[in-house]
């Protein structure tokens, strides 16, 4: 039993967030104020996803938390032990099992379902915001669509590393109008935004909700002569054999031993229960899980 | 191509009590294609004022300042930029450009602003710089370093550069020594063998004679003093 | 010929103190125009309310767009405004870090306007920015450097050169060489001049060194608490002022 009213955060709120969504929806990437609340937990932990999965969650959802693709981490296990405790919904590891996946820089590798939501939580909302310091000047590039100072951090990077060396974060444009910012996933996650599932963004330190609708049109910025890549470490996960997944280098000792391994974690044991192996793995026991 | 009918110009100094020097009443002057005029007369006499006046440079009061089919007395600015870049040339006596800018690039500046090619406009200026004895070796260098007669030779290519149908000469020869002083003179011999008309101050007596067809003297232009 | 820019009784008010009024006047395609006065005389007012950043209270600011011919600028939609500001308009501040974006190389800063209206082609934004670099006498090696590490005179010709790569036919200036050594003002003036004689030009520079405009402008107005006392051709308005206040301006001048 709890005391808290369900998912924490009073009806009043949650219907203040839900229109914030509603309105995020019909304009897609385009950035919606909201009266973002306090929280129990630092800005920066993701309070902006928390509220957006609160107003979400009905007690018959099953939810599922990863942080940087992992479901074991501290962030993930202490937001999924926040909705266990205030709104006593069902939790889940499995990615096709859930109904609403928090997620904190990442996109699961397997491909989400018309019946799902991705919530996002988001650092920092304003994709020009490194160029150009003055809200209300980024507020009118936006409304008058002036995006070519995003074309000119492109630019930097190319003049700096000979590639576009943005790696995460990487800006998009929303059906032909908006430029986003998809929050700090790494660029490889990128071609998975058009998807069928809802995605939600939440920032609440800066107070800002964006949405894509399922199977909105989502194009990374490029230059004709330096087009977009989706690149991943050129490597096969160790433990699963995986080669289509994103993929963390673990250091595994101080001299200089080093794996690749699925940054999906539910993906990485999915695989291993369906017997593939890696070049470091060994054979799959439940009790492993 | 000059025609100057009527013409009076008074100062009128604001901050000395608001006092008005009359310094030329009823000026009249006719120059013709191939003519050359001198303005004569005493120093302070208003030969100086006349030229200005003439150039746009002074603001008339009253009369008509006929250059080809602009009225200077009455025009606009921008149709006396224009004038002053087609039709109206003008020799001063002083060098006023910006500093750092080669000798070259100030004599081929007229022609470059209407428009010639850099390269003739550089042909040009060079080529004028070369018959005014100017060492080629200075080309590239700034003339506000220059000598005050090597200056006044650059002022004059620079006049010359583009040809002119008009051209004022405020003292072309002074401070030249015998051969540029030569150089000048065959100089406005050309401009008047291919129809300029020109008007100039000379102290040069013997140059006056040489090149002027008349001599005006402006004494007669001179409003009575303390009127 | 249509005057490049026509400008009606434009006034702007500080609540009862008079920023500038009744300002009127023609500018023509190719010609530079000096507005000279002591601070505190309206000039920045005027040049601001000019160049769309403050909205004056009255008068008509008509420009002669490329597309639909002569347009007022006061009443057009802020994106068609925006536009003209980075197409066919250029504004060089006298501080070359309020026009320059720090943080950004020499060559983003030039290519920022390409990109602005639909460059798309790295090389091709790259080679423009390098040969503008050098249009205003910038080693192309210096093409990803940020602008802190140039000196004062090399991030005014970079401003310059931001400014004019999108071949603007309008350029406003705000004391262009305020704040630099003399002999680099020189040097800036020289570029100057002869930007605006290949490309054609037309410039509106406010500036209260009266050499700068002897030496730049076509024409000049000489303003006064913020009312334009005098006007007309340059070497007029300094040789014979008619004004008393530009009488006492030019005779104020040292003589070096």
């Amino acid at each position: 039993m709890s005391d808290y009213n369900f998912a924490y955060l009073d009806e009043q709120t949650k219907r203040m967030i839900r229109r914030a969504i509603l309105k995020a929806l019909a304009i897609p990437g385009y950035q919606v104020p909201f009266a973002s609340r306090e929280m129990p937990m630092p800005y920066g932990w993701g309070t902006g996803g928390v509220q957006v999965s609160a107003a979400c969650l009905t007690p018959g959802d099953t939810l599922k938390v990863i942080d940087q693709g992992a479901d074991d981490t501290t962030n993930a296990v202490s937001i999924r032990k926040f909705f266990e405790k205030t709104a006593q919904v069902a939790t889940t590891e499995e990615t096709a099992r859930a109904s609403l996946i928090q997620t904190r820089h990442r996109i699961p590798e397997e491909p989400l379902t018309e019946d799902q939501i991705l919530v996002y939580q988001v650092p920092i909302p304003e994709p020009l915001r490194f160029l150009e310091p003055s809200e209300v000047e980024t507020r009118k590039m936006h409304a008058l669509e002036e995006y070519g100072l995003m074309h000119v951090k492109l630019y930097e990077d190319i003049s700096q590393h000979g590639a576009i060396a943005t790696a995460y974060a990487y800006p998009v444009k929303v059906e032909g109008r908006y430029v986003m910012d998809p929050s700090p996933i790494p660029k490889f996650d990128n071609p998975k935004l058009s998807m069928a599932a809802i995605q939600l963004f939440g920032a609440g330190r800066e107070q800002r909700i964006y949405a894509l609708p399922p199977y909105t049109r989502v194009v990374s910025l490029d230059f004709e002569d330096h087009p977009f890549e989706a690149s991943k470490a050129d490597h096969d996960c160790d433990l699963c054999g995986a080669d289509d997944s994103y993929l963390d280098e673990v250091i595994t000792d101080d001299a200089g031993g080093r794996m690749f391994v699925c940054s999906d974690t539910d993906y990485c044991r999915a695989r291993r229960a369906a017997g593939h192996i890696g070049a470091q793995g060994a054979p799959y026991e439940e009790a492993t899980a | 191509m000059i025609e100057i009918e009527n013409l009076s110009k008074s100062f009128t100094l604001h901050n000395q009590g608001g006092a008005v020097i009359p310094v030329m009443a009823g000026a009249h002057l006719h120059v013709g294609p191939g003519d050359c005029v001198a303005l004569t007369g005493s120093s302070g006499a208003g030969k100086s004022t006349l030229m200005r006046m003439i150039y746009g440079n002074y603001r008339a009061n009253a009369g008509r300042i006929l250059v080809g089919e602009t009225d200077v007395a009455r025009a606009a600015p921008r149709d006396i930029i224009q004038l002053r870049r087609h039709t109206l040339g003008y020799v001063s006596q002083f060098l006023r450009v910006v500093p750092r800018v080669p000798t070259r690039d100030v004599v081929a500046e007229p022609l470059l602003i209407l428009g010639t090619p850099r390269e003739a406009a550089l042909a040009r200026a060079e080529a004028l710089l070369a018959r005014l004895n100017i060492p080629e070796r200075l080309w590239s260098l700034s003339p506000t370093t220059f000598s005050g007669g090597e200056q006044q030779r650059v002022n004059i290519a620079r006049g010359f550069a583009h040809a002119f149908p008009a051209l004022l000469l405020d003292e072309p020869t002074a401070s030249l020594d015998a051969t540029n002083r030569e150089v000048v003179l065959t100089l406005i011999e050309e401009a008047k063998a291919r129809g300029a008309a020109i008007i100039g101050i000379f102290h040069d007596e013997a140059a006056r004679a040489r090149v002027c067809d008349r001599e005006v003297d402006v004494t007669a232009f001179t409003p009575a003093r303390a009127a | 010929m249509t005057p490049l820019l026509q400008v009606h009784d434009l006034a702007k008010f500080y609540g009862p103190r008079r920023g500038c009024e009744g300002v009127s006047f023609d500018l023509w395609p190719g010609e530079v125009m000096g507005i000279v006065g002591e601070s505190g005389s309206g000039k920045s007012t005027l040049l601001s309310c000019l160049a769309g950043h403050l909205p004056p209270d009255r008068g008509e600011v008509i420009f002669d767009t490329r597309g639909q011919g002569p347009r007022d600028t006061l009443t057009m939609s802020e994106p068609e405004r925006r536009m003209l500001m980075r197409t066919d308009w250029a504004f060089v501040h006298q501080h070359a870090r309020d026009g320059l974006r720090m943080g950004v190389s020499a060559g983003g800063n030039v290519g920022e306007r390409l990109m602005a209206v639909g460059a798309r082609h790295y090389g091709h934004i790259r080679e423009q920015a390098i040969d503008w670099l050098g249009r205003v006498e910038i080693a192309a090696d210096r093409v990803d450097d940020k602008p802190q590490a140039f000196s004062g005179g090399m991030q005014q010709r970079l401003q310059i050169a931001r400014n004019l790569v999108t071949g603007p036919r309008l350029v406003f200036m705000d004391e262009p060489t305020g704040g630099l050594d003399v002999s680099v003002q020189a040097r800036l003036l020289d570029l100057l001049r002869g930007l605006v004689r290949e490309m054609g030009l037309s410039a509106i520079i406010v500036t209260h060194d009266l050499a700068v405009v002897r030496l730049l402008a076509d024409r000049l107005m000489v303003m006064k608490d913020g009312r334009v006392v005098e006007d007309g051709l340059t070497d007029q308005v300094l040789d014979d002022p008619q004004h008393g206040y530009t009488q006492l301006l030019v005779s104020s001048v040292l003589q070096v």
